[in-house]
């Protein structure tokens, strides 16, 4: 059966995923070690590459679908150039994470989207873990705690004034 | 001298990195041995950098930043510790450690986590040579009854019991499980385990997989906790390459090997049989018990699973005796427990203490209290699974079955502090937004029911609360209780019903008064100016989107209440403090 793959979709370059194939060769259980290899290596699971998997693993497209829309570590859109990952677990909560997002929010970021420029995505996740330094947002590799609705916005301008002057 | 400086997630967040590459770059002549620990589990102090004199400790420095690391290192350098006494942590942030009692976390904080030679030199691996070399499994699971360990990921189920169970399963391969995706938000026990003292997690799990007879293990873990990933790859590969992990262990004839799997983000997939199907490569979506997974886990055979924490404490009660760890707690809760105490708390971090201590020393003698002078309100256990337990309770013993009693539950260690500005009913919303989410959709019940009562307490929150609106929150717990499967969703109504015990009147305050007593709740505060206070200097009313505010200059304003949309910009722009809310 060919691939009902998406029209508008841009096509992957597939070979790349032939390593991690390689990897898991053998292994029935590996579909979610499979789908965050991919992941990794795109940045998020285009369509045609959760086909491309479902086939090499003999698994049915929507049971891969099925996984990757389970777990919310799987992206099945691109993310801006800076990914920031704003804790609302229940220190952050006690600690003010509504007015850290409505912050947010005021400059155009959104949950679980990306700004039109490309340059930002917002993801609010459970917990990071960094609670006594709550409440607290990860951007990118680093993470910036004891945040106030100014110091987190001064932080996003920060990164896009430092982008500007590339 | 030799610095050690604390790197684990937190003390990274709070800059440790920065300070140790600071100390790096002053240290071109390497007179200074500089050195990364794990976690102590002091947050609030961190970045801390402690200095040896060999083995001995003989200064903690805390909240260092790269500024003064240079004194740090200075200091170092010449020997003269009191030239940075005022960065030493004071009598009174110290007693945060010397009244706990750690097991699960002895060696956090004082190890290198990366070194496995430091490990050993604290007594590592120790455990399994006795066990490999003087011990029968049925010996070994004997000693952990003895002791009296319990499930530390919050059921508290006697973890002898599943040994034994999974030893006399019959099956061609057994299987070891280690439970590492601690989901709970609010809780980083685990983490920190892991971060700061692989080692000890490896060595538990030997020992668990030569009682039950599995040679074969996994670690199931966060992805969100990339650095315990790398630091226990590390671990494994050290264990392998010195015959602790493989084949024929330490020249005996037990082998097992232990991998990791990193999970991808499910709350569900803490429960057991969830975890299994994500092992297993699908949707975390629990199974039907019985048959459970001693007779039928991963890939249909018998599996044993514990928490982190639970195997972090195996070591100790076989080179200690299980009589010593049992001589700690209450008369059904042995041991110890580690909390992550969090919130509005003076001295937040991680706490491990013998069971029986009453909520009120954790909180008050060991935790400081609450900060910023407010009042305590409620301490929040368990996470989405747990409750909310009020004042009136503080003096409740830290044991399975008094925090059970409570409506809250011992939990995994999650333990948030709350105080008089944090409303009890948009707290019961944030665990209901939070199951809603994470319900894996297999029971209607949980699946739609915990939807029903987030849109509910939402209605509430936002001042909308209708009349017997309490009751059907009431009815939607017991049934979602009745009727969902699995651990999720039987205790996803705990937040309501705990805080619709001990603080109903802030619910009927909300439906009937239209008030949220905390001030916390946007929709039900009334802004309003003073007009002693106001100058009439317009800047409220040029600031407000709803163009609710009028007055003429240098006269008192006004807000129409009727267009009022309680955004707050009024009060957090007006300079004279005429703004106030009710």
């Amino acid at each position: 059966m060919t691939p009902n793959k998406c029209p508008n979709c841009p096509e992957s370059d597939l070979s790349r995923l032939d390593a991690v194939f390689e990897k898991f060769k053998g292994d029935s259980h590996a579909l979610i070690s499979i789908l965050q290899q991919a992941q990794s290596i795109y940045g998020y699971l285009p369509t045609d590459v959760l086909y491309a998997i479902a086939e090499h693993t003999g698994n049915s497209p929507a049971k891969v679908m099925g996984v990757a829309t389970f777990y919310t570590q799987f992206r099945l859109t691109p993310v801006g150039r800076h990914l920031i990952l704003l804790c609302k677990g229940t220190a952050c909560h006690v600690n003010g994470a509504d007015s850290i997002e409505r912050a947010l929010n005021e400059l155009g970021l959104a949950d679980g989207e990306t700004t039109p420029d490309g340059m930002f995505s917002l993801k609010t996740v459970a917990c990071l873990g960094c609670c006594s330094l709550s409440p607290v947002m990860m951007i990118d590799e680093n993470t910036y705690g004891s945040l106030t609705p100014d110091k987190a916005k001064s932080i996003i301008e920060g990164i896009k004034s430092a982008e500007a002057s590339k | 001298m030799r610095l050690a400086i604390g790197e684990g997630s937190c003390g990274i967040a709070a800059g440790a990195r920065r300070v140790h590459e600071r100390l790096e770059s002053l240290n071109l002549d390497g007179s200074v041995e500089i050195g990364i620990t794990g976690c102590i589990g002091a947050c609030f102090l961190e970045p801390i950098v402690d200095v040896y004199d060999g083995d001995k400790l003989v200064r903690r420095l805390v909240k260092i930043d790269e500024k003064s690391a240079e004194r740090v290192y200075a200091a170092a350098k010449s020997g003269d510790l009191e030239s940075v006494a005022d960065l030493a942590i004071t009598p009174e942030d110290e007693s945060f450690l010397t009244r706990q009692t750690r097991i699960a976390l002895r060696h956090c904080g004082l190890i290198d986590p990366e070194s496995l030679a430091a490990y050993r030199a604290a007594d590592g691996y120790r455990a399994i040579a006795k066990v490999l070399a003087e011990m029968t499994p049925e010996q070994v699971i004997e000693e952990i009854k003895t002791s009296g360990l319990a499930g530390r990921g919050g059921a508290g189920f006697p973890t002898w019991f599943k040994w034994n169970a999974a030893r006399n399963a019959k099956g061609e391969r057994k299987f070891l499980i280690c439970n590492a995706d601690e989901g709970d938000p609010g809780a980083f026990m685990d983490r920190a385990v892991i971060e700061s003292d692989p080692h000890s997690l490896i060595e538990g799990m030997l020992i668990a997989a030569y009682a039950i007879g599995a040679a074969e293990a996994y670690v199931y873990v966060r992805a969100e906790y990339p650095l315990a990933i790398v630091r226990l790859e590390k671990a494994l590969e050290d264990a392998r390459a010195a015959n602790l992990l493989g084949a024929n262990i330490l020249g005996s004839s037990f082998s097992c090997d232990i991998k990791i799997k990193a999970g991808a983000g499910a709350f569900v997939c803490g429960e057991e049989t969830a975890l299994i199907e994500s092992l297993e490569g699908h949707r975390g979506m629990p199974r039907l018990k019985p048959p459970f997974p001693a007779e039928k886990g991963f890939t249909n055979q018998p599996s044993n699973i514990n928490n982190v924490e639970t195997f972090a404490n195996v070591a100790w009660i076989i080179l200690n005796g299980g009589a010593a760890f049992a001589a700690m707690g209450t008369e059904n809760s042995k041991g110890t427990k580690v909390f992550a105490l969090t919130g509005k708390i003076r001295r937040g971090g991680l706490v491990e203490i013998p069971m029986g201590l009453t909520l009120r020393q954790v909180i008050f003698d060991i935790g400081g209290g609450i900060r910023d002078g407010r009042k305590f309100k409620a301490v929040q256990m368990g996470g989405p699974s747990g409750g909310c337990i009020p004042e009136s309770l503080l003096d409740t013993r830290i044991d399975y079955r008094e925090l059970g009693a409570t409506g809250a539950i011992m939990g995994s260690g999650g333990m948030v502090v709350m105080d008089d500005s944090t409303c009890m009913v948009n707290m019961a919303r944030f665990f209901l937004d939070f199951t809603a989410k994470e319900s894996c959709g297999k029971c209607v019940h949980c699946r739609i029911g915990t939807k029903r009562l987030h849109e509910t307490l939402t209605r509430i929150t936002e001042g909308k609360g209708r009349e017997g609106d309490i009751e059907l929150l009431e009815e939607l717990c017991t049934g979602i209780k009745a009727g969902a499967l699995c651990g999720l969703g039987q205790t996803a109504p705990n937040p309501v019903l705990t805080t619709l015990r001990y603080f109903r009147d802030e619910y009927e305050a909300h439906i009937g008064a239209r008030k949220c007593p905390a001030g916390e709740c946007a929709a039900l505060k009334t802004y309003s100016i003073d007009p002693v206070k106001c100058k009439g200097c317009t800047l409220c009313a040029r600031k407000c989107p709803a163009k609710a505010i009028e007055g003429a200059p240098r006269q008192p304003h006004a807000i129409d209440q009727s267009r009022c949309i309680k955004c707050g910009l009024c009060r957090a722009n007006c300079k004279f403090g005429a703004v106030q809310t009710a």
